[in-house]
């Protein structure tokens, strides 16, 4: 099993559910996130392109932040989700600096901070709770290890890209372009 | 001179603490789990539809065992989300939780050195003086001068209020400030309105058509649900925009109009379409009146004349104009929704609805649906007293097409004027914010200055509360009860909203209000219940349903009527309620009170050198001025920005984040700087920036100083004289890097 997202950048209009939807699911205080959107722009007035992406962890299969932790807070879990035991984490921030996603943030309660793909969701066969909200059903979730997958089914038929592949981290989150 | 009715910052809030229910969950802490999980375990969902914004999408409001709000999801039965909030509605929550939120009755009082302020009051002598004020007013003016203006679904108590006290003058900003010109339109042409969700049939079309309209920014959910849809079927998206929205990002056609030149275009695409033969001419011949006469009119209206006023250049217009017809009648010209413009807004809107008149949308698969509703009879009563006169006498021989009142339209006729034998002397204002609502801020103050009675009925401390007589603490829609939601859709569809929480501090709901203030002026005859479950059960029970049933089940669905007729059929012999029976491309409504009965373009002023014009929008994370300081939403976006193309800041030598003032053709000047984006998106004629920041009121402590208000700069407002809406895009701004000598309207 393989979890993964794929979020249509050609549907997203950045209008940021996912993000507070994430919050109020996850108990994530505010001013803090994780997920966020992002807004890029090329060209000149008027020959411009935009586009608008819903970020978070990559879950990637080779993480730098599950191999720097010192304690084994961040670790592999279900479907090669990338997760940090709370009580094992000692708020050093190894990981933060590690990730070249930007994908976590310290809680203010002192660990470690980031998406879980929201396996307790997950677990009990819903989606993710920005999935589930986006209104413009942007985003797609599920096993890339199932050919019926909606994930799997976009990844087949559409183009994509992921972010920062020089990394090498094989991050797990798809951007369909 | 000191004014009789200084802004007065709302201060001394704060009695109370949160209510909190659950008291279940807190005796049973010794159990097994800890109080944090078995809370976490207790957790039940009540049904609602949200406020806070007009879409009213219906959902579930989850609470933990403790009374804690954690949550709010969509309903998967409601056709105006499926199951999907936008983030307003996600961070409703934020709306409840505020800590600045109006906590209890204020009244307005002065001291001995003449000094106003507020002091805190009990609801009952709220209520006394209110309705001692409205007596007043009744005995010495007549109960029609007072006047509601309402923007929430609180306000349909008070307007029960005030016309059982006797008044019909109901307004809400939403029409003259907002949709009207396109509700008069359509009903010119089509005969009926399109009312609110738009019948527009986006998930099934193959051409939409977005005439400055920004969906994905105005985060109409059911809209943008449906607009990704299309976009997953690869409908194609034409967007006129002089701005690069999210929209155009996502547009096979991006049309960079000039701006106030929209109805150039649309005049050529009819050119077009009439004289290439690409219009629908089976459905124009059955059903439309007037094709020879749009014909003469359109004749000279060519691309070519097009591109010297727009900046479209021919081949595009012509391309684009072939776009819509290969899609049609699976076409949407979409009407939009704020369409106070230039002041020729009906008349744009005219020639909206002609094209798609002409491409054979309306009634059509991918066009327009037929959209039906179940209404609800209404809770029995003693017949409202006849008024004897109503805001249209102010407005002789004018306005006569506007189908509900203006808000601007009471706002005048409450200055006193030696033409006029009576002006309005009352207010109730129902969550709406006029200060920043009503364009020309300097006219609604001086209307305000002239009021022996204002009431204003609130959530938050906003700025209209400051002007007030009596200000009264509404609960949230998290808090309360409100009436049934009835609008129409695909298929007829009722939502019941339900309190999950009890008020916080010592606020109340709208229904109550209204009947306690009712019983005051001796009204109790209008509200011969004991609370609004009764009203509701009843009026239920009538449709076949119960408050107990709604409560389980949040929406209901209900057959057509008319068992499943969405569309018109081929050939069908429609009747349709204009004046000839027939979609009129030449409207004789128009003509018979003197307007163009077919829309010409007329050139509108431009901003002089040095001046950009001043165009404003929405972000999908807010609705107006109303969620500025919302906790939730302000962590998503908590202030706005200047767009300004990166030509017009290599003049001024501006860069992105720098904080400037805005001043306008008039000289006023924002209170607040604002902060600049460079960007491409942005056309060098205009700024761009979103409504509702620049706040004044401390109390409104996220959202005090933050970002400038457009409102503040809209003082050149251009009346439409079809229906008396307020054009807001003739104001022009330009920047000043420091602080200037003179202040703002604020």
């Amino acid at each position: 099993m393989r979890y993964a997202m794929a979020v249509d950048t050609k549907k997203c209009v950045g209008c940021s559910d996912c993000v507070v939807a994430c919050q109020t699911e996850n108990d994530v205080p505010i001013g803090y996130c994780r997920d966020w959107v992002v807004e890029i722009n090329h060209g000149t007035y008027p020959q411009l392109e935009t586009e608008i992406r819903s970020e978070r962890c990559n879950h990637c299969d080779n993480s730098p932040c599950v191999r720097c932790c010192p304690t084994g807070a961040s670790h592999y879990s279900e479907g090669g989700t990338v997760l940090v035991t709370k009580n094992k984490c000692i708020g050093c921030s190894a990981c933060i600096e590690s990730c070249p996603y930007d994908a976590r943030y310290t809680h203010p309660d002192g660990y470690v901070d980031k998406c879980t793909f929201c396996l307790h969701r997950v677990k009990k066969g819903m989606q993710p709770a920005c999935v589930a909200v986006c209104p413009t059903k942007c985003m797609y979730f599920g096993d890339l290890d199932d050919p019926n997958s909606p994930v799997t089914k976009m990844l087949k038929t559409r183009n994509y890209k992921v972010l920062a592949p020089e990394a090498g981290t094989k991050p797990n989150v798809y951007f369909l372009i | 001179m000191a004014s009789r009715r200084d802004f007065i910052k709302i201060s001394a809030l704060g009695l109370g603490t949160a209510t909190v229910s659950g008291s279940v969950a807190k005796a049973a802490t010794k159990g097994i789990f800890g109080t944090e999980k078995l809370n976490k375990l207790m957790t039940t969902r009540t049904a609602t539809y949200c406020e806070v914004c007009f879409w009213k999408c219906a959902g579930w409001t989850y609470t933990d065992g403790a009374g804690k709000i954690k949550k709010i999801i969509g309903n998967a039965d409601d056709p105006h989300c499926n199951g999907r909030f936008c983030p307003r509605g996600t961070g409703g929550v934020g709306m409840y939780n505020d800590e600045d939120r109006l906590k209890t009755p204020l009244i307005r009082v002065k001291d001995e050195n003449g000094n106003q302020t507020f002091r805190e009051a009990s609801w009952d002598e709220a209520f006394d003086v209110i309705a001692k004020g409205m007596q007043k007013i009744a005995k010495e003016h007549g109960p029609e001068c007072v006047a509601l203006f309402s923007h929430g679904s609180g306000g349909k108590f008070w307007g029960h209020l005030l016309k059982a006290y006797g008044s019909m003058n109901i307004s809400a900003p939403s029409y003259a400030q907002c949709r009207g010109p396109r509700e008069v339109a359509w009903i010119g042409t089509f005969g009926e309105g399109l009312g609110s969700p738009e019948p527009t049939d986006i998930r099934d079309t193959k051409c939409l058509v977005l005439i400055g309209s920004h969906l994905g920014e105005n985060m109409h959910n059911g809209q943008v649900q449906e607009m990704s849809d299309a976009i997953d079927k690869g409908a194609t998206i034409i967007t006129v925009d002089p701005r690069f929205s999210t929209a155009a990002s996502k547009s096979k056609y991006w049309l960079p109009i000039k701006p106030a030149t929209d109805i150039a275009l649309l005049l050529a695409w009819m050119n077009v379409l009439i004289t290439e033969g690409w219009y629908d001419k089976d459905y124009v011949k059955q059903y439309t009146y007037g094709f020879e006469q749009l014909k003469n009119h359109v004749k000279t209206f060519t691309p070519e004349w097009a591109y010297g006023i727009t900046t479209i250049k021919p081949d595009v217009i012509r391309k684009t104009a072939r776009e819509m017809y290969n899609a049609s009648p699976s076409l949407i010209v979409h009407p939009g929704r704020h369409v106070t413009w230039y002041g020729d807004d009906t008349q744009r809107l005219r020639s909206v609805a002609i094209l798609n008149a002409l491409l054979g949308s309306w009634g059509r698969r991918g066009g327009f649906y037929m959209g039906e509703g179940r209404s609800l009879p209404g809770f029995p009563h003693p017949e409202y007293p006849k008024p004897k006169r109503s805001w249209r006498d102010a407005f002789p021989g004018q306005y006569q097409l506007a189908d509900l009142a203006l808000a601007n339209g009471i706002c005048d006729a409450t200055i006193p004027s030696a033409d006029r034998d009576c002006s309005f002397k009352g207010w109730i204002v129902n969550g709406t914010n006029l200060i920043f609502t009503l364009p020309d801020m300097r006219n609604t103050l001086k209307a305000i200055e002239s009021l022996d009675l204002m009431v204003v009925v609130d959530t938050m401390p906003m700025e209209i509360t400051g002007y007030a007589d009596v200000v009264l603490p509404e609960c949230t829609y998290l808090e309360r009860y409100d009436m049934i939601r009835t609008s129409k859709h695909r298929e007829p569809t009722i939502a019941l909203r339900a309190p999950a929480v009890e008020p916080k501090y010592n606020s109340k709901p709208g229904w109550w209000m209204a009947k306690q203030l009712g019983h005051k002026l001796g009204l109790d005859e209008y509200f011969k219940y004991k609370d609004i479950e009764e009203v509701l059960d009843w009026q239920l029970k009538k449709v076949g349903s119960s408050l107990d049933e709604m409560k389980k089940i949040g929406v209901k669905k209900f057959d057509r009527e008319d068992g499943g007729h969405l569309y018109f059929d081929k050939g069908e012999e429609i009747e349709f309620f204009t004046n000839t029976g027939k979609i009129e491309l030449y409207s004789t409504a128009m003509e018979d009170e003197g307007f163009d009965p077919l829309p010409k373009y007329t050139a509108h002023p431009e901003p002089p050198e040095g001046y950009y014009r001043l165009n404003y929008g929405r972000a999908p994370m807010h609705t107006f001025s109303r969620t500025a300081n919302n906790p939730n939403l302000t962590d998503l976006m908590d202030e706005n920005v200047v767009w300004v193309n990166p030509k017009v800041a290599k003049v001024w030598d501006l860069k992105t984040g720098q904080e400037v003032w805005l001043e306008n053709q008039d000289g006023i000047v924002s209170t607040f700087p604002i902060k600049v984006r460079v960007t491409e998106r942005i056309r060098w004629d205009s700024v761009y920036m979103v409504h509702g920041f620049g706040h004044k009121n401390e109390k409104l402590t996220r959202a005090h100083g933050k970002g400038a208000s457009d409102s503040e700069l809209i003082t050149n407002v251009m009346i439409d004289p079809v229906m008396g809406g307020t054009g807001m895009r003739g104001n022009f701004v330009t920047f000043h890097v420091d602080k200037p000598e003179k202040g703002g309207l604020l």
